[in-house]
């Protein structure tokens, strides 16, 4: 009984100054967010008024928002599936080769690792008008009028879009990869002998073994999508998310409002809003993958 | 048939190629465009005619990159440090010991991946400035100093460690913390290879905070000052790519040499148990 009572007392020694920091530095600050979007702060004045819902009633009737709401889910819908069908091809073409394997592997999850930051003025610059960008260049060479790109609000988002892309795919080819190896290769034998072809093959048998690795893709890439941020602040003239707002993101919107306006009430119902949405969409990945979830 | 089978091998080379080509495109264009001038610069060759290290002299000699650069090595090396401590401390106390509340501390600490960073951000800046550290390395580094991730990969695999050793160590009179520092440690070694890399090129490409919580130049990280540094001197594309290269330059080495380990803790973050 005595060694017992000392394990205990020991482990939660160990476990003291973690738990602390994530009571004071994670469920604190989330709590005291929630409080804030109740309020009107301003950051300088010594009171925080409290308004009730009202900031959350105002946040749907400011433009601005609404438009960021709309941006954030475009970079999701369009950014998605266009990373996951082309990981997914490329994982598969990588799976029938034998040699250099990792070696293209490597290459493909190079963006992903690199410096955001870098990344953005690369293609920043990449997308410039002539004679300055390296895209436009290309195109005038094939006879193709030159875009503008980032200049534009339809051509805008898009751009980004793809930069995201070319950041995120590596990522997705590992994990595709990794699933394609675990499918037991008797599977595909056996199907051989029945006499499916390659089509079948993928359809019937690959693809819907790799469905949980999917799932787990769409989801955790619909989060990445759903914070984009470094990439439009470093690519949009001076950090601002335009032109015309057309690329600004949920979480542009929350750092303007809270470190440029200083409306620190508004800021925080945004945040309260994101969270909402990451929840949801984090529930929903726990209720399809539930089975293949073991602590 | 074998014919067949050798004209798909051959063409899916030549599409992983061009591929290839494509994803290393921006950072082939991005160090050759470091290595010319500003007059060469719009001009539409890969490779510069006159290729000259102006730019990184001008970098090193004129700007605050050197000064970033040991910021961001500083920070990113002592969270990591921290990280490795913390999560691997408390992944064998959730692993290994039995106490009550157990369960439930993990599921809170797991808890906590759902919370966005952005929601967290106000009141740590507000925190930061109640408590004057605006401005200190500290700021920038506190709220990255244990990961709930890390501690759930710790546990995964502190939890295959056979009781027996742990408890033929007790009996042998090693404290708990010995018995955590010598025995269970050694033999986690992989797994702590991949969280620290994992820790250290996070933070080394943190950008939405240091960016909050930094306000003066000399305190600047290495993408908080390249995203400051471009936008000073958005008509010198040359100087821009150089800044850009210098901050590429040390994850590619650092990649080069840990390729095995980032890619085993991608699929290690994917594809859990």
């Amino acid at each position: 009984m005595r060694l017992r009572q000392k394990k205990i007392l020991t482990a939660y020694v160990f476990l003291s100054v973690p738990l602390l920091f994530f009571i004071v530095v994670r469920f604190y600050p989330m709590v005291y967010s929630f409080w804030l979007s109740f309020t009107d702060w301003d950051l300088i004045s010594p009171k925080k008024n409290f308004i009730g819902l009202l900031n959350y009633i105002n946040i749907f009737k400011d433009e601005v928002f609404m438009k960021a709401i709309v941006n954030t889910l475009k970079y999701v819908v369009f950014g998605v599936p266009a990373v996951i069908i082309v990981s997914l091809y490329l994982s598969l073409v990588l799976n029938r080769i034998k040699k250099f394997q990792g070696f293209y592997r490597l290459l493909y999850v190079m963006p992903y690792i690199t410096p955001l930051v870098a990344v953005s003025w690369v293609w920043k610059w990449m997308y410039q008008q002539p004679p300055i960008g390296f895209i436009n260049n290309l195109l005038t060479i094939f006879g193709i009028d030159s875009q503008p790109f980032l200049m534009s609000t339809s051509q805008a988002l898009p751009s980004i879009v793809v930069t995201t892309v070319w950041v995120n795919l590596g990522y997705c080819v590992i994990i595709f990869l990794a699933g394609l190896q675990t499918i037991p290769q008797e599977y595909i034998e056996a199907a051989k002998i029945d006499g499916a072809n390659r089509r079948q093959i993928l359809w019937r048998i690959t693809i819907p073994l790799l469905n949980p690795i999917i799932v787990f893709l769409a989801i955790t890439q619909s989060i990445t999508f759903l914070r984009i941020f470094t990439q439009v602040y470093n690519m949009t003239d001076q950090g601002s998310g335009g032109p015309l707002n057309s690329t600004k993101p949920l979480v542009l919107y929350i750092y303007q409002k809270a470190f440029m306006s200083f409306d620190m009430g508004t800021a925080a119902t945004a945040t309260v809003i994101l969270f909402g949405i990451i929840m949801v969409i984090t529930l929903v990945q726990m209720l399809i993958l539930n089975k293949n979830i073991e602590y | 048939m074998i014919k067949r089978d050798r004209l798909l091998t051959v063409s899916a080379y030549i599409f992983l190629t061009i591929f290839a080509v494509l994803m290393v495109f921006p950072f082939i264009w991005m160090f050759s465009s470091s290595f010319k001038d500003s007059g060469e610069i719009y001009e539409f060759n890969l490779f510069p005619k006159y290729p000259t290290l102006y730019n990184y002299q001008y970098i090193f000699n004129y700007s605050l990159f050197p000064r970033w650069f040991l910021n961001s090595l500083l920070i990113a090396m002592i969270t990591t440090i921290s990280v490795l401590f913390f999560d691997s401390l408390i992944g064998y106390t959730l692993a290994k010991f039995d106490f009550p509340g157990r369960k439930l501390i993990f599921i809170l600490i797991l808890s906590t991946l759902m919370i966005p960073t952005e929601m967290l951000v106000i009141p740590w800046y507000i925190m930061v400035r109640n408590l004057h550290w605006m401005g200190t390395y500290w700021s920038i580094m506190f709220p990255g100093m244990i990961s709930a991730f890390g501690i759930f990969l710790m546990k995964q695999f502190m939890s295959t460690i056979p009781n027996d050793l742990i408890d033929a160590a007790r009996i042998d009179g090693v404290s708990e913390f010995g018995i955590y520092f010598k025995i269970v440690l050694p033999l986690v070694k992989p797994a702590l290879a991949t969280l620290a890399i994992f820790n250290f090129i996070g933070n080394w490409n943190a950008f939405l905070w240091p960016l909050i919580v930094t306000s003066s130049p000399e305190m600047y990280t290495l993408p908080v000052g390249v995203a400051y540094f471009s936008s000073e001197n958005s008509m010198s594309w040359e100087l821009i790519m150089t800044g850009a290269a210098v901050s590429t330059v040390p994850l590619i080495i650092f990649f080069l040499i840990f390729q095995k380990q980032i890619v085993k803790g991608i699929t290690m973050s994917g594809l859990k148990g």
